[in-house]
């Protein structure tokens, strides 16, 4: 269980407060409209910021103070998930070894596997740069295999790709997260990606991380802070 | 993060105390105000002078030729543009011979006066310091006219060529504003570095009446061992180099490297002969100047090259290993302070002069050891600290482009300090880092500052020992050495940036 408790964030005008608990292998959607603090809610969780009051804390653990390699959550951003200067063998090899030595045998193997398990197969050797938008997203996702961490934070991480490959990746998440029994936290404007992918969405709106819902519900029967997000609320205004 | 912040505190540290200490020594040890001289105070009235003349000189005729550079297209334009870059890591004392080849007592020019039948000229002298700092600093100043040239938007070209605004008309509503803007700038920058100029009073000016406070405090110390009297000078020129470094920077020219100098504005205007022919007189004129003087020092020093002896090659060794060794000290010492506040630190290595550091240093080491012994070691420390404000201008930029847009994940992914330095900082500096190395391992090559103060018998560095044949007149053996050291620091340069640009990827 991922428990935020009490959880508290200024930066100048701007505030989030979350109180919220979330099941271990959950994949839940973060929607919200921009600037409402979604991406501040996963630096919170992975800690890259640090809350005011209140506390984060797994399994019952308290981890409010633990650096960012120091918590059960691996990170996927919206851009700069690889090294552009390093091949793919590199890039994930330092999911295993932060340190940058050279991997051992069974841990290149480990690489190789994680790379066929995203289609990748036989593209160790590639530098980023010479792999699709696509390939990119999926070579970022079997280093995410890798770290083999419980919690998979997501920042907007497809949004570049087009909606048929958008479609595939979450699909492959989904897979990933399966695999893992990870809980997936999957930040989106889009709750078209919500719907498919999340059994439950937390809304991020006034200042506020709601704790979560079921999706379908969600949508089905909006609140006044989504529903004016998502521009449907033709019929009451 | 408290272990990241280490290694830049440390760094600042460093480069606070080595030059807070120095400058503390010479203040405490500077005495009486009495002790200065009629001689003295004729120093600093001389380096007020030429500085302002070398300025005014090199920003007016920078002026024509920046503009004409700017609005004419010609073969070979680019490559001239470029060189008028290669000024600043050209060693002094090669631009000296070289201009002594051309305006010397047997050069080009006096040849032609003779033949004549007209007096000849002497470079020595305020003329003569004032033309060698007008070759180094012409190409700068026009180099940064040339970039205020470039930032006038296009469209406003085009204006004035669809009012048809006469030539007149078109410079004052836009050429003369730009210039009010940056000739200043570009004018009290040319000012700041002519007032600590050393090496080129050294071997053009002298005598009681074209010597600069730089040379007096250097031949205090070592002609007449009056470190007091030393420490006075150095205090004098402390002040005169931060108050016009002061102004300096109020006045703000950025003297950047120049990215896309090589474009070149369409024009409609200045189509006519005349005006086409007076760039071209101009542009002549220039490349004339700045290459004249080096090519002589390739064609003469090329047999003065069989001259060399063991000592010249000694001297080379003794460059190249305090080269090597500053340009080590002063990547490391970069790469630590490649921050915004970090910049502001090392710009003090450049607020406080070569011979006043020296004499600084001189004055700490003399109780505990003979300086003398210790000629190379200060060398090198003195160089890096000089070249650590133009390393940080090209490594800053980058570094904090590749902490803002990796330092999450490596973050994420727990790198170890040093798998960060190794895996990522490294081969993403590879370019700024090959081009930082390469100016200061050329400037390191060419310098004639602190080792003249330092400098014994068994402890030279190339350009001393230059300076050395020269003062002896055997010139033919200075040039061919000249030449050497001209190959040495540019080809230093060029085999540095060029390892960074190999294999270096976007």
């Amino acid at each position: 269980m991922l428990t935020l408790e009490g959880l508290s964030f200024t930066e100048a005008d701007f505030t989030l407060q979350a109180d919220l608990a979330l099941d271990p292998g959950a994949r839940v959607a973060v929607v919200g409209p921009s600037g409402a603090g979604k991406s501040t809610l996963l630096d919170l969780i992975a800690g890259f910021r640090t809350p005011q009051a209140g506390r984060v804390l797994w399994q019952g653990q308290d981890i409010t103070a633990a650096p960012p390699d120091r918590r059960p959550v691996a990170l996927l951003f919206q851009e700069n998930n690889l090294f552009p200067h390093l091949d793919l063998m590199r890039n994930l090899g330092l999911a295993l070894r932060p340190d940058g030595r050279r991997l051992r045998g069974p841990e290149r193997e480990r690489v190789l596997a994680a790379l066929a398990r995203v289609g990748l197969e036989g593209m160790e050797a590639r530098r980023p740069g010479a792999l699709s938008g696509g390939q990119q997203s999926r070579a970022a996702l079997a280093r995410v295999l890798l770290q083999a961490r419980p919690i998979l934070a997501l920042d907007e991480p497809f949004a570049a790709l087009g909606p048929a490959l958008k479609a595939q990746m979450l699909d492959l998440l989904r897979e990933v997260a399966e695999d893992l029994g990870a809980l997936v936290l999957l930040v989106s404007h889009d709750p078209e990606d919500a719907r498919r992918f999340a059994q439950a969405t937390v809304l991020v709106a006034e200042g506020r991380a709601h704790p979560p819902v079921a999706t379908e519900a969600l949508f089905a029967d909006p609140p006044p802070a989504l529903r004016a997000y998502l521009g449907t609320g033709s019929g009451t205004e | 993060m408290s272990l990241r912040a280490l290694p830049a505190a440390v760094a600042a540290l460093a480069v606070a105390g080595l030059v807070l200490g120095p400058v503390a020594a010479v203040l405490w040890r500077a005495g009486d105000w009495g002790r200065l001289g009629p001689g003295d105070w004729q120093a600093l009235r001389f380096t007020l002078w030429q500085a302002l003349l070398s300025a005014a000189v090199s920003t007016v005729l920078a002026v024509p030729l920046a503009r004409a550079l700017a609005r004419r297209r010609f073969a070979g334009r680019g490559l001239l543009v470029a060189l008028l870059g290669a000024p600043f890591i050209l060693p002094t004392l090669v631009a000296v011979l070289g201009l002594v080849a051309v305006f010397g007592q047997n050069g080009v020019l006096n040849g032609a006066l003779r033949a004549a039948g007209l007096p000849t000229l002497s470079i020595y002298g305020l003329h003569g310091v004032v033309l060698a700092h007008v070759f180094f600093n012409l190409p700068l100043a026009t180099r940064l006219l040339l970039q205020g040239w470039h930032a006038i938007p296009a469209e406003r070209f085009r204006l004035a060529a669809s009012l048809g605004l006469s030539p007149w008309a078109l410079f004052r509503t836009l050429e003369a504003p730009m210039l009010t803007r940056i000739a200043p700038g570009a004018f009290a920058v040319i000012f700041v570095i002519c007032l600590s100029s050393f090496a080129v009073a050294l071997t053009l000016g002298g005598g009681p009446r074209a010597t600069t406070v730089e040379l007096a405090i250097y031949q205090a110390v070592r002609f007449d061992f009056d470190l007091g009297r030393a420490a006075l000078l150095s205090v004098v020129q402390l002040g005169l180099a931060l108050a016009a470094g002061l102004v300096a920077l109020r006045l703000g020219a950025g003297a950047g490297f120049g990215a896309g100098l090589d474009r070149v504005l369409p024009r409609w205007d200045a189509r006519g002969g005349w005006s086409r022919g007076l760039d071209a007189l101009w542009i002549g004129l220039a490349a004339l100047f700045l290459l004249l003087p080096l090519a002589l020092v390739a064609a003469r020093g090329l047999p003065g090259l069989l001259l060399l002896d063991a000592g010249i090659w000694q001297a080379a060794s003794h460059s190249l290993s305090v080269a090597l060794a500053s340009t080590l000290l002063c990547l490391i010492w970069a790469l630590a302070l490649a921050s915004r506040w970090g910049e502001v630190v090392g710009l003090a290595g450049i607020a406080v002069s070569p011979l006043v550091l020296g004499t600084g240093l001189f004055l700490i080491l003399q109780p505990l050891v003979n300086p003398l012994s210790l000629a190379l070691p200060v060398t090198t420390l003195v160089n890096a600290l000089m070249a650590l404000p133009f390393a940080l201008r090209i490594l800053r930029p980058q570094a904090q482009a590749a902490r803002q847009d990796y330092g999450r994940l490596a973050q994420a992914l727990g790198l170890t300090p040093l798998a960060w330095l190794r895996l990522v900082l490294l081969p993403r500096l590879r370019r700024p880092l090959g081009f930082a190395a390469g100016l200061t391992a050329a400037l390191s090559i060419g310098d004639l500052g602190v080792i003249a103060l330092f400098a014994n018998p068994d402890r030279a560095t190339l350009p001393l020992q230059v300076y050395r044949l020269m003062g002896s007149y055997q010139m033919d053996a200075a040039t061919g050495a000249a030449l050497l050291l001209l190959v040495l620091s540019f080809g230093a340069f060029w085999l540095f940036d060029r390892g960074g640009r190999m294999g270096a990827d976007a």
